[in-house]
């Protein structure tokens, strides 16, 4: 008998009982729905933090105040550790030769009105280089140049969203409106690109406002003056020549500060230095851990399913005892019977992965509407891998039943009752 | 059409020489408990080709027992039992599964068909062990239906089959494969007595026409007058081997005179 004959046959001998089948199936039903939405939602996470990380800007280290490794904040509570003299000699090429740019940053919230609107945000002050070491390039209008540096000027860009927000309904154009942030007038130079993400420092990047480093230090953040009157940054961005460099990059910087801190050998820096490629990694493996630990729950799911299809499969032995009986008397050898029900299990299980896979695409893909950002994508593989998990559970749970099918001895099995 | 379905006997090179069943000294011993049950005490018989016998006895005088043997479903303890020359005392079940596939057709009181199968199907069902291709199991099915006259009932299901039908359907299914003998287990058991005479007419005439071995096993005297000889055990042991001299006939009386003549030795 072939193969296709076989299979079919199974089918009709599993459509006899449809209600008691499909119960079974949903064992592995759920057990292969649930790994394919984990599989398909732990790399559409991945793919949206890796695809943030980056779009931040490549190749970057991030150098912030305190030491993040004891603690929120470490030795300076204050947590003005890091000044703009610190970032003006990591952006000096004899201190460190693979910084290609250096990007100082001040951050803090801020009233931010137009008209009736007025939304709490966060206010960054920067200059000329963030545009190309954060990759954020303006949609229209200029970037802060380096005159509006040196001159203070009241000068913002926009992001994407608060452009909209602020002058879609007046239909009016940002560029060379007034806004007021903390109730100082501003005037709008432009409006930066969109890059989406949900969260980037400080918030989304689509809901922050730029103005010059020496703006926000003098007009929005005086907090940001330190006793002796330094300007002092929220975080140095520092672009590095080549990812192969990074390594080399955190090293110079690292003894470039302490040296400049005056912090002895044995003392801990007051700064942290963080690699773009450590919080990938160190984000790859949480998640890594997480798919890990759902998986084995979803794979219990299946365990329980298979010994659900056990259960039924001998059920359906002793039902179709006399069946069995019946097919040895004219002429089924053992392995005819052990395959007819291996087969059958096999059947019932692929079957119940298949709408699986269907229940965890559209899983996957609910997942995907309610979080926008978020392409949970079921990869060929994860079908793959859940069709012969599933099939796999199928045989192993069928062999039981189907040997005892197959060692039935034909006169007691025709007398069964 | 009819002919391509008749055993390989009388004319087959193997089976015009002896027997069909040559069986000496058989006997079966259970284990039931610390009791040793004596099943079969040693039985010898002698069926030739185109026999039509009866095997009749009380129950617990072994006649299942030796049913099981002589339709290889079971083995001896000790004894010989050559079946169309083929010595299956001592085969493993794999061997005995192939025997019954190709030797024998089972015949059951209680029909035993597949239900929610149509009749075609449970006739092919011999021929999907044997290893028959698709087309010609469809088209033997097919004539094996049409000799016990259900040639119109092809395609329906047991439960849309009266109990002479379904007993007709298992018939076709016995003798689908062309084999050396029918058993038949109280074929008429759950028959009222028309389908029953019906069921016993079809017998009598694949032995007459077909040149078929039957072996019947039944309890009840008026259908074991439907054949030519009738074999009693009592308390394992063959109690008397007799001759029918005027069987009973179902059907067409015309064929009375040939009825369950050996021809085969």
């Amino acid at each position: 008998m072939s193969i296709v004959e076989q299979i079919r046959l199974a089918l009709r001998a599993l459509s006899v009982n449809k209600l008691r089948s499909t119960l079974t199936m949903l064992g592995i039903i759920i057990g292969v729905g649930a790994v394919i939405t984990l599989l398909s939602v732990g790399q559409g996470v991945q793919a949206l933090v890796a695809d943030q990380l980056q779009s931040i800007g490549t190749n970057l280290l991030f150098v912030v105040p305190g030491n993040l490794d004891r603690g929120a904040m470490g030795r300076g509570s204050s947590g003005l550790t890091l000044s703009l003299k610190d970032a003006e000699a990591i952006a000096d090429p004899f201190n460190v030769p693979d910084a290609m740019g250096v990007a100082p940053e001040v951050m803090g919230s801020a009233d931010v009105s137009y008209g009736k609107i007025t939304l709490r945000l966060t206010v960054s002050g920067v200059t000329p280089s963030y545009e190309w070491v954060r990759n954020f390039p303006v949609a229209y209008g200029n970037f802060i140049d380096v005159t509006d540096v040196s001159t203070q000027a009241r000068v913002a860009l926009l992001g994407s969203r608060i452009a909209e927000r602020f002058f879609e309904e007046s239909d009016s154009y940002p560029i060379g409106a007034t806004i007021k942030i903390n109730n100082i007038p501003f005037k709008v130079i432009g409006v930066l690109q969109q890059k989406g993400g949900t969260s980037g420092p400080g918030g989304n990047q689509d809901e922050t406002i730029l103005v010059p480093l020496s703006t926000a230090h003098q007009r929005l953040f005086p907090r940001f003056y330190n006793r002796q009157g330094e300007a002092m940054l929220s975080v140095v961005y520092v672009q590095v020549v080549s990812e192969n460099r990074m390594e080399a990059a955190a090293e110079q910087i690292g003894e470039l500060l302490r040296q400049r801190h005056a912090i002895r050998f044995q003392d801990e820096a007051d700064f942290t230095v963080i690699n773009q490629q450590d919080l990938l990694s160190i984000f790859g493996q949480i998640t890594g851990v997480l798919t890990i630990f759902l998986g084995a729950i979803a794979g219990i799911s299946l365990l329980v399913g298979g010994i659900g299809i056990m259960n039924i499969m001998l059920v359906s032995v002793t039902e179709r005892t006399r069946e069995i009986g019946l097919r040895k008397a004219v002429g089924a050898k053992r392995r005819h019977i052990l395959l007819q029900f291996l087969i059958e299990s096999v059947v019932l299980a692929v079957i119940g992965g298949l709408l699986g896979v269907v229940l965890g695409a559209a899983g996957a893909f609910g997942i995907s509407r309610l979080q926008s950002d978020l392409h949970a994508v079921v990869t060929p593989q994860s079908i793959l891998l859940a069709t012969g998990f599933s099939a796999a559970v199928g045989l192993f749970f069928g062999i039981y039943p189907a040997t005892r099918a197959s060692r039935l001895n034909p006169i007691e099995a025709l007398r069964y009752e | 059409m009819v002919v391509s379905l008749a055993p390989a006997a009388p004319a087959g090179p193997d089976m015009a020489a002896g027997p069909v069943i040559e069986i000496e000294g058989l006997t079966k011993v259970y284990q039931m408990g610390d009791v040793q049950v004596h099943a079969l005490r040693g039985v010898s018989l002698t069926v030739c080709q185109g026999e039509m016998v009866a095997i009749m006895g009380p129950s617990g005088s072994g006649k299942s027992t030796l049913m099981n043997i002589i339709g290889c479903l079971d083995q001896p303890t000790a004894g010989r039992y050559r079946l169309a020359g083929e010595d299956v005392a001592r085969l493993n079940d794999d061997q005995l599964a192939d025997i019954r596939n190709r030797r024998i057709g089972f015949v059951f009181q209680s029909f035993n068909l597949l239900a929610r199968t149509d009749a075609l199907a449970n006739v092919e069902l011999p021929l999907i062990y044997s290893g028959t291709r698709v087309a010609e199991r469809r088209s033997r099915a097919r004539a094996a239906l049409d000799m016990v006259g259900l040639g119109d009932r092809l395609h329906h299901r047991p439960n849309e089959l009266s109990g002479g039908q379904q007993q007709r359907v298992a018939i076709a299914r016995a003798l689908v494969n062309r084999p050396s003998i029918i058993m038949a287990d109280e074929p008429t058991g759950n028959l009222d007595s028309k389908a029953g005479a019906e069921v016993m007419g079809i017998f009598q005439r694949l032995n007459i026409e077909q040149g078929i071995t039957v072996i019947l096993v039944t309890h009840e005297p008026d259908i074991a007058e439907h054949t030519r000889r009738i074999v009693r055990l009592y308390d394992g042991l063959i109690d008397s081997d007799t001759q029918v001299a005027e069987p009973r006939v179902a059907g067409d009386t015309a064929y009375a005179a040939r009825l369950g003549r050996p021809r085969g030795c």
